[in-house]
């Protein structure tokens, strides 16, 4: 980077533009505070009264709201799912980003137009992309049934309830899922692929390195900040998710598919039980905060290469 | 690059073509269902899965625009639309008021501390709207704002201001500092320099951020699920899931149309404003 004369003195800025910096900052950051620090802090401090949706009125209950909602076996069992389907469908999804990524680098006849069409599920609004999938796992008229039989994977009178069954619901969760979330990783995988010099592609392939050795030794160590990167957001998306499970089974069939986002929000806004839905969304917590750490060490690791 | 046989290079380019065709084809299947859902005749559509011989993938009666006649005529589809936009364009306005200073002044006027800051709001982008959605029910109702528009303004920019000010952030950072300073020397106060020469050469960025922060504002579900309850406010995201669907009926036809005629155009839009999208997460990441 050139450096002008007028600021060769290291990073000194002027006394009145820092002055004019405090200022232009100052709104944004009040926002922030006021909008979103302290109602984080309004969550933590809600999931230990016994606040409910009617009234302003509350008292203090301890850990009482904790101690009930980690007994509840609907709690365990969305707790488990929320890591199930985090790790399934980030698993896929770097699997399949990887593979796809690879293809895209390629140049191909009609590049741009594949490049738009598989963007699309990202793009699309999600309550709405969701709706198309219900439709599809559909109890009667599910096209993925009609195949099934005419395949013959499916027996006559043998038949999916997608989201009627625990297992089958799961399934279709994560397909939606991966389907929405590929298209994200994807796109940040190519622009870390890109990155990586053609001669150090090059330079493998003389020393003899082949296709494996080549993807597993030198590009994705070069890739790791920008995997990093597409692994973080993954999860914090998919373990905060909770349009996708209460679109397609409202928790259901017997509160078997909720996630922690879904149960919070059927206990605290439709429940009207806030210091319990509070409860629930603390759980949410501690996996964040290990991912925001995770996160400020790539971005400290990024800086320094 | 060493050289292959022609066979293996053949075999190489059909498995890359048919990889891509399995891809898109995964990601297109749901827009193309809704296609043909929106445009089959109900006879055609409320077949059974149990006939084989009904192929549900083509139009086995001829196409009608019957669903979509149900949508604007009979629906408050076009209500929903407006709603979103409207909420859409004065969330857009406070992110704009917002994030521009602050995205200039961490990039120009802040040293050291301004780069922690930039990350502690990067951050919160990891707050996720199912853990505010319960302390903001407590603001909304405080407020009085319960199911009004008043509580989606207030809200979403808790989304939309971090992100674009860490995009503009790194815009700004993009540009010369050389034309401000010129300017300056000219006589042109800070503040003068920022209006009469980096905003205009900041159209870009500035329309990414619209673009991105009215697309988010339509994607958005949760905050307009909990604080819109009746029909004729709710924006697109929630009416057409939530109050097109009447009593148990799906009218399949008519959901589609909504879903394709909402998700095709914003779509497009996203996809000519991608890079500069992927460059905001990846800030840093990449050199």
């Amino acid at each position: 980077m050139s450096v002008s004369p007028a600021l060769a003195a290291g990073d000194t800025i002027r006394r009145s533009d820092r002055r004019l910096g405090v200022v232009m900052l100052t709104p944004a950051l009040a926002y922030i505070t006021v909008l979103v620090a302290l109602p984080f802090l309004l969550a933590l401090f809600l999931s230990l009264t016994n606040s409910s949706a009617g009234s302003l009125d509350f008292s203090f209950v301890g850990l009482a709201n904790f101690r009930s909602v980690i007994a509840n076996p609907v709690f365990q069992r969305s707790l488990q799912n929320t890591f199930v389907f985090t790790l399934v469908s980030q698993s896929l999804v770097m699997l399949l980003g990887n593979i796809l990524a690879r293809a895209l680098l390629r140049p191909f006849f009609g590049k741009a137009l594949a490049r738009f069409l598989i963007l699309m599920p990202w793009a699309a609004p999600i309550s709405l992309a969701t709706l198309g999938w219900l439709w599809i796992y559909d109890s009667t008229f599910s096209v993925i049934n009609w195949v099934l039989l005419v395949t013959g994977w499916l027996e006559p009178g043998q038949w999916y309830y997608w989201l009627g069954d625990t297992t089958l619901a799961m399934i279709a969760i994560i397909t939606i899922h991966v389907w929405r979330m590929l298209p994200f990783s994807t796109v940040i995988l190519l622009a870390g692929l890109t990155s990586i010099p053609n001669e150090v592609r090059e330079a493998a392939a003389i020393d003899g390195a082949g296709m494996l050795a080549r993807i597993f030794q030198v590009e994705i160590p070069m890739m790791k900040p920008i995997l990093t990167v597409a692994v973080l957001f993954g999860v914090v998306f998919t373990f905060t998710d909770m349009s996708l499970v209460y679109l397609l089974t409202r928790g259901g069939p017997y509160n078997s598919t909720h996630v922690l986002a879904s149960l919070a929000f059927q206990d605290g806004v439709l429940g009207g039980d806030v210091g319990r839905g509070a409860a629930v969304a603390i759980f949410l917590v501690p996996v964040l905060v290990v991912l925001a750490i995770f996160m400020l060490r790539a971005s400290r690791r990024a800086e320094v290469v | 690059m060493l050289a292959r046989s022609p066979a293996r290079r053949a075999v190489s380019v059909v498995g890359h073509r048919l990889t891509v065709l399995f891809f898109i084809a995964f990601a297109i299947f749901p827009f193309y269902w809704m296609v043909v859902t929106s445009f089959k005749q109900n006879a055609d559509l409320y077949v059974g899965a149990t006939d084989v011989t009904h192929n549900p993938f083509i139009f086995n009666r001829a196409p009608t625009l019957d669903h979509l006649r149900t949508l604007f005529g009979q629906t408050l589809y076009l209500t929903w639309l407006t709603n979103t936009l409207v909420v859409g364009v004065v969330v857009v306005g406070i992110t704009l008021l917002l994030s521009v200073p602050a995205g200039y002044s961490l990039a120009r006027l802040t040293a050291r501390w301004g780069e922690r800051l930039s990350i502690a709001i990067f951050l919160t982008y990891l707050i996720p709207s199912t853990l505010l959605f319960i302390p903001f029910s407590r603001l909304v109702s405080l407020l009085g704002l319960q199911n009004s528009h008043w509580a989606l303004i207030l809200i979403y920019p808790t989304f939309t201001v971090p992100f674009c000010t860490w995009l503009l952030m790194g815009f700004f950072k993009s540009l010369p500092k050389e034309i401000e300073e010129s300017a300056m020397v000219d006589g042109c106060s800070r503040v003068g320099a920022i209006g009469r020469i980096v905003l205009p050469l900041a159209v870009p960025g500035l329309l990414t951020v619209v673009i991105f922060a009215l697309t988010l504002v339509i994607q958005e579900f949760v905050y307009s699920l909990t604080f819109i309850s009746s029909v004729e406010k709710m924006t697109v995201s929630v009416g057409v899931p939530v109050a097109l669907v009447r009593g148990d009926v799906y009218y399949w036809g008519s959901l589609m149309a909504a879903c394709l005629i909402t998700s095709v155009p914003i779509a497009i839009i996203y996809n000519f404003f991608l890079d500069r999208f992927i460059a905001g997460f990846t800030v840093g990441a990449i050199k």
